[in-house]
């Protein structure tokens, strides 16, 4: 259950793209050809840090045309509790991995009479997969690259081949940015866009683009949101009659299922709403830090998504 | 407004103007010119980035087009039929850019067709902004033939096209913005009740 349908597969390659990023092929051990994904879907990829298990979504660059691989583009974050750290000092090719079924909240809209494209650093990944759907769909398209200079463009290589001058880049160093009022006048009517990035790049884009009267049905994000850390709290976990200690380098979620307990998750960033949990009580205050649940739903305080938020107080009871 | 608890009925929420858009591109039929006239008011700002497509299709002695011309929309065209205005706004939603924001109002089957035109033109049909003024007549088509008919108050009705007697059914394709039309005496012909005025 959890997470759905999993898949073990086989670390084939490792590329080191820039210094911070590296890139992972991965077959299935099966040998069975991997499902296609819709471009903009994520893997969630579990991690065997001795014992230690940790599990991070990953979206997917590309599959083998053959289906007898994907890839998957990591950057190494600072101060990482694990995840990402891992992946660039433990795992070589040869290792073991464990993946989920591809799961998509950041699709292309198929009725869209073009897509813009915008990525900022790491949040290229996914946009590089939809860049070679809408190439390969002969959809009109534009991508709007921005990264802290040349060095750090894990894609911008690849991309320049696929895409040509589509590719827009935007270098920091250069004092480049994507700016909304150049990309998003004369766009014609049914263009959409799609913005994945950090969370200041995604606001301000967002914000532009309603104010420039794009209605919210043509604005989509992707946001890498992870778990945050914080004050330590008890979780009750009232049908399941467990009682577990949420460490603070530890997610809610985490520590639910460490005691034990397999609880649904799809995306682990506060986005898909699978992870949806209902508040018995509590001592203290919800952080909320999801972009899931409404502004009234995280008042009412009857809802918690665990993979993200906390409590700050003493003890949270939850029905699960 | 119409009521339904058929899944594939379209739901009408209503002009509200959108302040954010650049441009609003409102076609209007009948009685529609006075939900334009509500919703937007005496704000000059908003009328000043209007394009206005009128038909006034039964509400001509009623001279909504004067009323509406008097608020002195940026663009105003005032059609005779609905399918010169279809044709009209086709041609402005192919070079129309986004910010703006399309509105339809009138009776079911124009809202419809506008609604269709939008989709066609990568516009979802969430963002488009429509209220259902005027009678319930209904666009239908004939399962039978795929002939199309306009302002359908009756049920059971003759198809226009292959003159096959047609039970109007709640179904609604929002592709097609019509209802459909299926033969009503196929198990007995010549078995066909009485029509009864029900979309007025
Ligand atoms: C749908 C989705 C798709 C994603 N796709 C990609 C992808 O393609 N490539 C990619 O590289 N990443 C992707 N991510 C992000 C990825 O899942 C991880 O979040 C990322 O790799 C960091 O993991 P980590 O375990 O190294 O870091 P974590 O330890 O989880 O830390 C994440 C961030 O939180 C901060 N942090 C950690 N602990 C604390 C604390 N106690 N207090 C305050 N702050 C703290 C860290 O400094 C860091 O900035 C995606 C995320 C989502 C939700
Ligand atoms: S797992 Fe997706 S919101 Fe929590």
């Amino acid at each position: 259950m959890s997470g759905g349908v999993e898949i073990p597969v086989r670390v084939v390659d490792v590329e080191q793209a820039t210094e911070t990023v590296k890139r992972f092929r991965l077959a299935p051990l099966s040998g069975e050809a991997l499902p296609p994904f819709s471009a903009g879907a994520h893997v969630v990829v579990t991690m065997d840090d001795h014992g230690r298990r940790i599990r991070n979504p990953y979206s997917l660059i590309d599959r083998a045309e053959d289906g007898s691989s994907y890839r998957i583009g990591v950057l190494r974050v600072p101060n990482s509790r694990g995840g990402s750290k891992f992946m660039h000092e433990n795992v070589k090719a040869g290792d073991r991995l464990v993946i989920t079924m591809p799961v998509n909240l950041f699709p292309i809209v198929r009725t869209g009479r073009k897509h813009l494209l915008v990525a900022g650093g790491i949040g290229v990944t996914p946009i590089y997969a939809m860049a070679n759907e809408l190439k390969r769909r002969s959809a009109p398209y534009e991508i709007h690259y921005a990264m802290r200079n040349e060095a750090s463009g894990a894609f911008i290589d690849e991309l320049r081949a696929a895409h040509g001058d589509k590719l827009k880049l935007y270098r920091d160093d250069m004092q480049e940015f994507v700016s909304v009022s150049e990309i998003l006048p004369n766009q014609p009517l049914g263009t959409h866009l799609y913005v994945c990035g950090p969370e200041g790049m995604i606001e301000a884009i967002l914000k532009g683009g309603r104010e420039a009267g794009w209605p919210e049905e043509n604005l989509h994000c992707e946001r890498f949101l992870a778990p945050t850390g914080g004050e330590p709290f008890s979780v009750v976990l009232q049908r399941a009659g467990i009682t577990a200690e949420v460490r603070s380098d530890q997610s809610l979620l985490e520590a639910i299922e460490e005691a034990g307990v397999d609880a649904p998750f799809l995306c682990r960033g506060g986005a898909c709403g699978q992870c949806e949990t209902t508040v018995v009580s509590c001592d203290g205050e919800l952080d909320h830090k999801d972009h899931y649940l409404t502004e009234e739903e995280h008042a009412s305080g009857k809802k918690i998504m665990i993979c993200v938020s906390r409590l700050k107080g003493r003890e949270l009871v939850l029905d699960l | 407004m119409l009521v339904s608890d058929i899944k594939s009925r379209p739901v009408y929420k209503g002009l509200t103007v959108d302040d954010a858009a650049r441009r609003h591109l409102v076609a209007a039929e009948g009685e529609g010119a006075l939900a334009v006239l509500e919703a937007f008011g005496d704000a000059p700002e908003a009328w000043s980035r209007m394009t206005l497509l009128y038909t006034p299709g039964g509400s001509a002695p009623a001279n909504h087009a004067e009323a509406l011309q008097a608020r002195a929309p940026d663009a105003f065209h005032l059609h005779p039929t609905r399918q010169t205005l279809m044709t009209r706004l086709r041609a402005l939603l192919d070079t129309a850019t986004m910010g703006t924001r399309l509105y339809a109002t009138g009776v079911e089957g124009f809202i419809g067709q506008v609604v269709a035109a939008g989709i066609e033109h990568g516009v979802d049909h969430f963002s488009i902004r429509t209220e259902h003024r005027g009678s319930l007549a209904r666009r239908v088509q004939c399962v039978h033939c795929k002939g199309f008919m306009d302002d359908v108050t009756v049920s059971p009705v003759t198809c226009a096209h292959c003159g096959v007697p047609l039970l109007v059914r709640d179904h609604y394709s929002r592709r097609l913005a019509a209802f459909q039309g299926v033969s009503i005496d196929a198990e007995c012909p010549g078995d066909v009740p009485a029509a009864e005025e029900i979309f007025k």
